[in-house]
């Protein structure tokens, strides 16, 4: 298969798929409940006018094919409908997170890709020792703990009892400082808590991954053609296993994606750190429902968006696909 | 090869293949001590509370809230005074009976799905299995979070949406297995002597496919669990339920962090972990025992 029907059987297949998110989407908001109405009612803020103005924004009075088609224009014209706690649209409430969210999973993602890339490679090369034991229990445990409740730990620690960091936010609310370095300073010392036990929970994961992937790879034949030829075995692990090993790593970034989402939601709730998790989580409690649904939508179109970008990256890095 | 197996009484086989299994497994110490922790919580759950009850904590005649530990009421009290010992206690049974029924809910699914899209092929298994990667694909808590809020919260919805959501990772590896086991000779046979589709998939590549089912049910469980606890954190639980995860919700919401009454946020955090912790030892036992290759080459 070439590059281009490649490509174009992947782009087909997330577009797909976003379809079917939007169906859901549009569908989980009518139909489980009863309409979008019944689920207002439930809102003790609403009016009476607004929920008239929602009646008829949605078109509810149309069958549902109509509404489907206003759900689909309104939708390609990058209307998500209007926040109820904001009084904004929602792509505006989504957009202006959006900053804050990047910047903590990026950070955290980088870390723990080669703190988990480096320990993975460790433990697999003493397989059985007492430091690959003790490392693969780590990665274990830290697997099997609620991200939200290793924030918690994470506060009480350093911010509660030693007082080293600050409970949550982003930084002073209405500080002014006197040079850019002080800002700096001031921001780091804001995210370093957040990043920090991010990367903890995500870490146990590449570590596992990395272990158990470099111990496939040391399993196959032309490792041990290669350990017969006399290749040293610094050589071995750099240039015949490592390279190989490191390709479920980047399938695991992006699918990784929809679990890290579901770590910012929970970190940033602990941490109040201002993006989109803390963002959901206040919908959630002032049952803010289009932008749940905003929300929902925008996720996870970023998700399927990484996934086809890491297929495509996928295949220039492994030539075995190719065929 | 198969031939002398069907001499013998289908118990028979089966406590042969069980006990060649647990000769394996006996040697992992990990599946020993995750085994041994599931026991000790599954104890808890049906016998605990009956021994416990949550009561309100009084030193001197005077309710004590947030009280630190003390010799009769081992992990102090929380907001309203109540005990929470007794209630890590008492919550271990929901906490633990959510988890299993969402499983079950997962297993079937995705056991359903794996088994009829593998078996059917063609244009069934392309429709199912897009569908399962949409399943895939879609970020895993806010699905959840969505759904829960919708339909509002209450035990039988927390299970419900637990186990619609994950069966995805399920359905793709039991299909897989199917697409192997379906070509092999007995299918053949039984089809040659004029067995239905619905009978070979129930009686010829279910029992086949089991160990797999087994294998996954351990990692679903474990998963289950820690989505029960996330969504009850997050406030989509039932409020009238003490569930280890709801314990964890209101002592949060009730500043128990900034408070330092670290006797109520690390007790119900500790048995989460701790059972998570066994499934997935278990889980990580059976994978050695079920895949040949991850076992050492040198042994």
């Amino acid at each position: 298969m070439n590059m281009r029907s490649y490509l174009l059987r992947k782009t087909s297949q997330a577009l797909i798929t976003v379809f079917i998110v939007i169906l859901i989407n549009f569908f989980l908001f009518r139909i489980m409940p009863g309409d979008p109405i019944r689920v207002l009612i439930r809102n003790p803020r609403i009016s009476a006018e607004a929920l008239e103005k929602v009646r008829e924004q949605f078109g509810l009075n149309e069958n549902r094919l109509v509404q489907f088609w206003i759900y689909i224009k309104d939708l390609f014209s990058g209307d998500l409908g209007s926040s109820f706690n904001y009084r904004q649209p929602v792509l505006d409430v989504i957009m202006e997170r959006v900053p804050a969210t990047v910047l903590l999973i990026g950070t955290a993602t980088v870390l723990s890709i080669i703190i988990g890339v480096i320990l993975g490679v460790i433990f697999a090369s003493r397989r059985g020792s007492k430091i690959d034991v003790i490392g693969l229990s780590m990665s274990l445990i830290l697997y099997s703990m609620p991200t939200f409740w290793v924030a918690i730990i994470m506060v009480m620690i350093f911010a509660v009892y030693w007082q080293i960091f600050p409970l949550g936010g982003m930084g002073m609310p209405g500080a002014v400082y006197a040079n850019i370095w002080d800002e700096l300073v001031s921001q780091l010392h804001y995210m370093f808590l957040p990043t920090v036990t991010f990367a903890l929970i995500l870490v146990g994961e590449y570590v596992l991954i990395m272990r158990s992937s470099l111990l496939e790879v040391m399993n196959e034949d032309y490792m041990l053609t290669a350990r017969a030829k006399g290749v040293s075995r610094k050589n071995l692990l750099r240039k015949h296993a490592l390279p190989n090993a490191m390709l479920p790593v980047v399938t695991l970034i992006a699918i990784n994606l929809g679990f890290i989402i579901g770590g910012a939601i929970q970190i940033e709730t602990v941490f109040s750190w201002p993006g989109l998790g803390r963002l959901m989580y206040a919908a959630l409690t002032n049952r803010d429902y289009p932008v749940l649904q905003g929300l929902f939508l925008f996720v996870t179109i970023a998700v399927v968006g990484a996934n086809l970008c890491a297929d495509i990256l996928y295949r220039y890095l492994d030539p075995r696909v190719k065929s | 090869m198969n031939l002398p197996a069907y001499n013998k009484s289908a118990l028979v086989v089966w406590k042969k293949n069980l006990k060649s299994f647990w000769l394996i497994y006996s040697q992992n110490i990990m599946g020993l001590l995750g085994l041994g922790i599931l026991t000790f919580f599954a104890l808890m759950a049906i016998f605990g509370p009956y021994l416990v009850s949550i009561t309100t904590l009084t030193i001197d005649g005077v309710t004590q809230v947030m009280h630190p530990p003390t010799s009769n009421y081992w992990l102090g009290t929380d907001d309203l005074g109540k005990d929470v010992f007794a209630g890590v206690i008492i919550g271990s049974r929901v906490s633990l009976l959510v988890g299993l029924a969402a499983t079950a809910i997962s297993m079937t699914i995705g056991t359903s799905i794996g088994i009829i899209s593998g078996f059917y092929g063609k244009f069934t298994d392309t429709l199912l299995m897009r569908f399962t990667d949409v399943f895939l694909v879609i970020p895993w808590l806010p699905l959840m979070l969505v759904m829960a809020a919708l339909l509002g919260p209450s035990l039988g919805n927390i299970i419900f949406v637990i186990g619609i959501t994950s069966w995805a990772g399920t359905a793709r590896i039991i299909r897989s297995q199917t697409l192997s086991i379906k070509e092999r000779p007995y299918v053949e046979r039984a089809r040659a002597i004029g067995s239905g589709d619905g009978h070979i998939m129930i009686y010829h590549i279910l029992p086949n496919v089991f160990p797999l089912i087994f294998a996954n049910t351990v990692l679903v469980a474990a998963i289950a669990i820690l989505s029960e606890t996330t969504l009850s954190f997050l406030g989509m639980g039932d409020p009238t339920q003490v569930t280890w995860g709801m314990m964890l919700h209101f002592a949060f919401s009730m500043g128990a962090v900034s408070f330092g009454a670290w006797w109520w946020l690390l007790p119900p955090g500790i048995c989460v972990v701790l059972v998570v912790l066994s499934f997935t030892f278990i889980g990580y036992a059976l994978d050695e025992v079920l895949n040949p290759k991850l076992r050492r080459r040198d042994q």
